[in-house]
């Protein structure tokens, strides 16, 4: 048994590099994908509509501890392949992520007056055009706030990853606890990075918000 | 590859024991984060200024750390502390002051949204403080969060999950004793999400009918 060290601290910070990474990963692969979620919730497609709907249910339904089993445990067992740890966890995240800023951006393409559309339109603009020129920067500021407290829970989230064994900051503070016997304090160590990362997220979120108040 | 899910059917016994321990968690953390809530929220709103910075200090610890990390905090800190619980006990404690921070936050921002005026009306027509936060204040006030409190049940439900990794006794950790047992990953959890997606369904038909039946009185706005 040894007590905790520096160098613990430093492999807890070191650790971060796969919780940044992780939160990169599904905002860059699933902000795409949650875009094209919200896309065709905001489509009045009757089909594409539906199956947005269904699949954002789907998934709000389902705890991303569970989803992470599924996608590390379930799917390779069931397609009879090796999917490499890392793969197999993005993916889980991904999903989640995609599902969750679609939500969000359904919301705020929703938010934005019809009329806004409808003006584009006397303009003669395409329905696409109308979207890039006119509804999408509205939507997006009204979405940033949401988006960026939605990002604080992507961040934490990534700490379910350590029940699979990814090596980021919760799975880290595991070893070390492991090691040094001294469990509440490496894990308050932990919480505190994570608070460090999101705090100031939390806080810019509320400026967010509070600016788009008064701007209305 | 072919699906067994039949030859799951002989883990049914730890399937609903385990259901039962996720609803009972989520029943006991409603309850008592919703009591801390009103609590804060309450003291917030009217205590000194140091009850207030230790309030948003609660709120922003818990917001801003993963309810994971919390767990394990938890788990560790309260033998430290002498007191003695199941782990099961030590999850409640953790995921009741997790939901209690949001709970705290909705509540707040419901109170502010009731307009001073709306209190004083009633402090005009000889309500006593306490009569006016029981009916001008509190109750509107929830009935004005009462989405956003029962998306954050609804995440609280998703998050007991949680709990299995200090060995509590609910569905998730049936789950993963289930498939050590069968290795039967793929069909385990899907089943497991399953069960999740109709407990989901389940809670927001419930919370839509208690809304109505709560909240009956007619607004003009």
């Amino acid at each position: 048994m040894r007590i905790v060290e520096f160098s613990d601290i430093l492999a807890l910070i070191a650790a971060l590099r796969w919780t940044v990474g992780l939160t990169l990963i599904a905002i860059a692969l699933g902000g795409p994908m949650g875009l094209a979620l919200a896309l065709m919730k905001a489509s009045r497609n009757l089909v594409l509509d539906g199956i947005a709907t269904a699949i954002l249910q789907l998934i709000q339904g389902i705890p991303l501890l569970a989803l992470l089993m599924f996608f590390y445990f379930g799917v390779p067992v069931f397609l009879g392949v090796d999917i490499p740890p890392l793969v197999a966890v993005s993916i889980a995240y991904v999903v989640y992520a995609s599902v969750y800023f679609g939500q969000i951006w359904a919301g705020s393409i929703a938010a934005v007056k019809q009329e806004q559309w409808e003006a584009g339109a006397c303009l003669g603009l395409h329905k696409w055009h109308q979207f890039f020129y006119i509804v999408a920067p509205q939507a997006f500021k009204i979405s940033l706030p949401a988006s960026v407290s939605f990002l604080v829970q992507l961040i934490k989230g990534t700490s379910l990853a350590s029940v699979v064994g990814f090596v980021e900051l919760a799975r880290a503070a595991q070893v070390i606890s492991a090691a040094t016997f001294q469990s509440t304090l490496v894990y308050v160590l932990a919480a505190s990075l994570y608070f460090l990362i999101c705090f100031p997220l939390t806080v810019w979120s509320r400026k967010l918000e509070r600016s788009l108040n008064g701007a209305n | 590859m072919q699906l067994r899910f039949a030859q799951l059917e002989r883990f049914r016994e730890q399937f609903i024991v385990g259901l039962a321990g996720t609803v009972e968690l989520t029943v006991i953390c409603v309850v008592a984060g919703l009591l801390i809530g009103l609590f804060c929220a309450f003291a917030y709103k009217r205590g000194n200024p140091r009850t207030r910075k230790a309030i948003y200090v609660y709120v922003e610890a818990f917001r801003n750390t993963p309810s994971l990390i919390q767990l394990f905090v938890f788990f560790f800190l309260l033998p430290d502390l002498g007191i003695l619980l199941s782990p099961f006990g030590a999850a409640s404690v953790a995921l009741s002051l997790y939901f209690g921070a949001y709970a705290t936050e909705i509540i707040r921002s419901g109170m502010d949204s009731i307009p001073a005026a709306q209190s004083e009306a009633g402090a005009c027509l000889g309500l006593s403080t306490y009569q006016i936060y029981r009916h001008i204040i509190i109750g509107p006030a929830l009935r004005n969060v009462y989405p956003s409190l029962s998306a954050q049940v609804i995440i609280l439900l998703l998050g007991t999950s949680l709990a299995s990794q200090v060995s509590a006794n609910e569905l998730f950790h049936a789950a993963t004793f289930v498939e050590s047992r069968s290795y039967l990953s793929f069909e385990v959890y899907a089943v497991l999400c399953a069960i999740y997606f109709c407990l989901v369904l389940a809670s927001k038909l419930l919370m839509y009918l208690f809304g109505r039946l709560a909240f009956r009185w007619p607004t003009h706005r």
